[in-house]
């Protein structure tokens, strides 16, 4: 891994007094950092607004706008308010030094500044501030973007609160066969882009993928954030899906590679959605019938012999929008009664 | 000489640190800036405005250490301690303008000796 520590960062330097100002900036242009300076507040928190920092080293006396008067705009500012500040002040009292840290000081630096110390606590800042943008990327990355900005709005508690929504589950078929066929490395390529294709389609029409097994994955539509129509989103998400792995095909086919095919199963209906598993590692997820039919029902689509298998629940919310041919019941393990199974039929996806 | 006037640890080590080029061209920034905080502090006591006082006794405070000049330093951080009122009189800067002269030459001495 890249040490953080010693990796230049841009920085601004907001500081009336010329003499601190250059010496400063000389000092940090010296450890191999990218500066920028501003004589008052007022202009370094437009600079702040405008340009993209990893640091700000603020003095506290300034005119016009001085270094507690940004602190605070800084803290009610979304965008900048997990920006690291530095105060460097000589500022007497140790009542100062608090409330700078209380206003979200990450640090405080005596003046005249000393080389050594300034070195380290700005390394210390901005690994952390590297470390947090890594944690921010990562559940960008692996939570989605609605998950990730339900964590960031609401937090982070375990258990779960009742929705509705639809649940969707795909696979490709005889992926086992496929996977026996060929070596590993074009195995991982191949799902790479399936999931790429798959994210982009599901994600597109506001599903989240919360889980991805081998082949599989499981998506909800109408969580952690509420879709106006969330059993049509995961149907077009399921058309545009199998018209992404036809083009994929005609790729294959081109590469003289065998074509693949999938399977998606979707049901509507109340669920609990929220975050389980313990306080250190936990995932957003839904539970109940909902969930356990679309289940059975992309499971089905072996059996079926079709490509995508609705619910009834879907099919009412349908109203007739998209083509769909009921199959009459079927008995699932796990439900008392025989479901109806409706699949989509060929040709939707071509006709939208 | 110079040595009781600005501590010559703390301004090589502002050499060693900064580079004595970039230290030569600080000196003459801050003789250009120091007298108008001088300036600023006469008129702050004239106009009685503590807080135009206050901020330029911090600055020239702030800069002096930077450069060695303690005794400079610790004159400007007494009269940014105790205020403009305790600088009402008519003598008030002059012990801390003396010193800035002492301060003036020593820099000036050492940067092109």
């Amino acid at each position: 891994m890249v040490d953080l520590r010693h990796a230049p960062g841009r920085l601004l330097v907001a500081e009336d007094n010329k003499v601190n100002r250059l010496l400063l900036t000389r000092s940090l242009e010296l450890q191999g950092h990218r500066v920028d300076c501003a004589g008052n507040g007022r202009v370094a928190l437009e600079l702040l607004r405008r340009e993209t920092y990893d640091l700000l080293l603020l003095d506290m006396e300034m005119p016009e706008m001085d270094g507690f008067q940004v602190m605070e705009q800084l803290s009610a500012d979304p965008k900048l308010r997990d920006l690291p500040v530095i105060v460097t002040s000589s500022l007497e009292g140790v009542a100062t030094i608090a409330r700078c840290i209380e206003l979200g000081a990450e640090d405080y630096l005596h003046k005249p500044v000393n080389a050594v110390l300034l070195k380290a606590r700005i390394g210390a800042s901005l690994e952390k501030k590297r470390l947090r943008d890594q944690q921010k990327e990562l559940v960008r990355r692996f939570a989605t973007s609605e998950v990730a900005q339900d964590l960031q709005q609401s937090g982070f508690a375990l258990g779960g609160r009742r929705i509705r929504g639809a649940v969707m589950f795909s696979d490709i078929r005889s992926f086992t066969a496929l996977v026996e066929s060929q070596p590993p490395e074009e195995t991982i390529e191949l799902l790479n882009t399936y999931y790429a294709l798959m994210f982009d389609a599901i994600n597109g029409h506001g599903g989240v993928v919360n889980q991805m097994i081998g082949d599989g994955l499981m998506a909800i539509f109408g969580a952690p954030l509420p879709l106006p129509d969330p059993s049509a989103a995961a149907v077009r998400a399921a058309l545009e899906m199998v018209e992404m792995i036809g083009l994929l095909n005609t790729e294959r086919i081109a590469a003289g590679k065998p074509e693949i095919r999938i399977g998606v199963g979707i049901a509507t209906g109340d669920m609990v959605a929220g975050y389980t598993g313990t306080q250190q590692r936990a995932t957003y997820t839904c539970i109940g019938d909902t969930v356990n039919l679309a289940a059975r029902l992309e499971a089905h689509t072996k059996l079926a012999k079709r490509t995508i298998l609705i619910d009834a629940s879907t099919c009412l919310a349908l109203g007739g929008r998209v083509a769909v041919e009921a199959l009459g019941p079927a008995s699932f393990q796990g439900k008392a009664a025989p479901v109806d199974v409706y699949a989509l039929t060929e040709g939707n996806a071509a006709d939208r | 000489m110079s040595d009781a006037t600005i501590d010559r640890a703390t301004f090589e080590e502002l050499q060693d640190a900064a580079g004595a080029d970039f230290v030569k061209d600080l000196v003459q920034t801050f003789l250009e800036e120091a007298p108008a905080m001088l300036k600023a502090l006469r008129e702050a006591i004239a106009s009685e405005n503590a807080d135009a006082f206050r901020r330029a006794a911090h600055s020239l405070k702030s800069n002096s250490l930077t450069f060695g000049a303690l005794a400079l330093g610790a004159m400007a951080r007494d009269q940014e301690l105790a205020g403009l009122a305790a600088a009402q009189h008519e003598n008030a800067l002059d012990a801390l303008e003396s010193e800035y002269a002492r301060v003036a030459a020593a820099l000036t001495e050492l940067t092109h000796g």
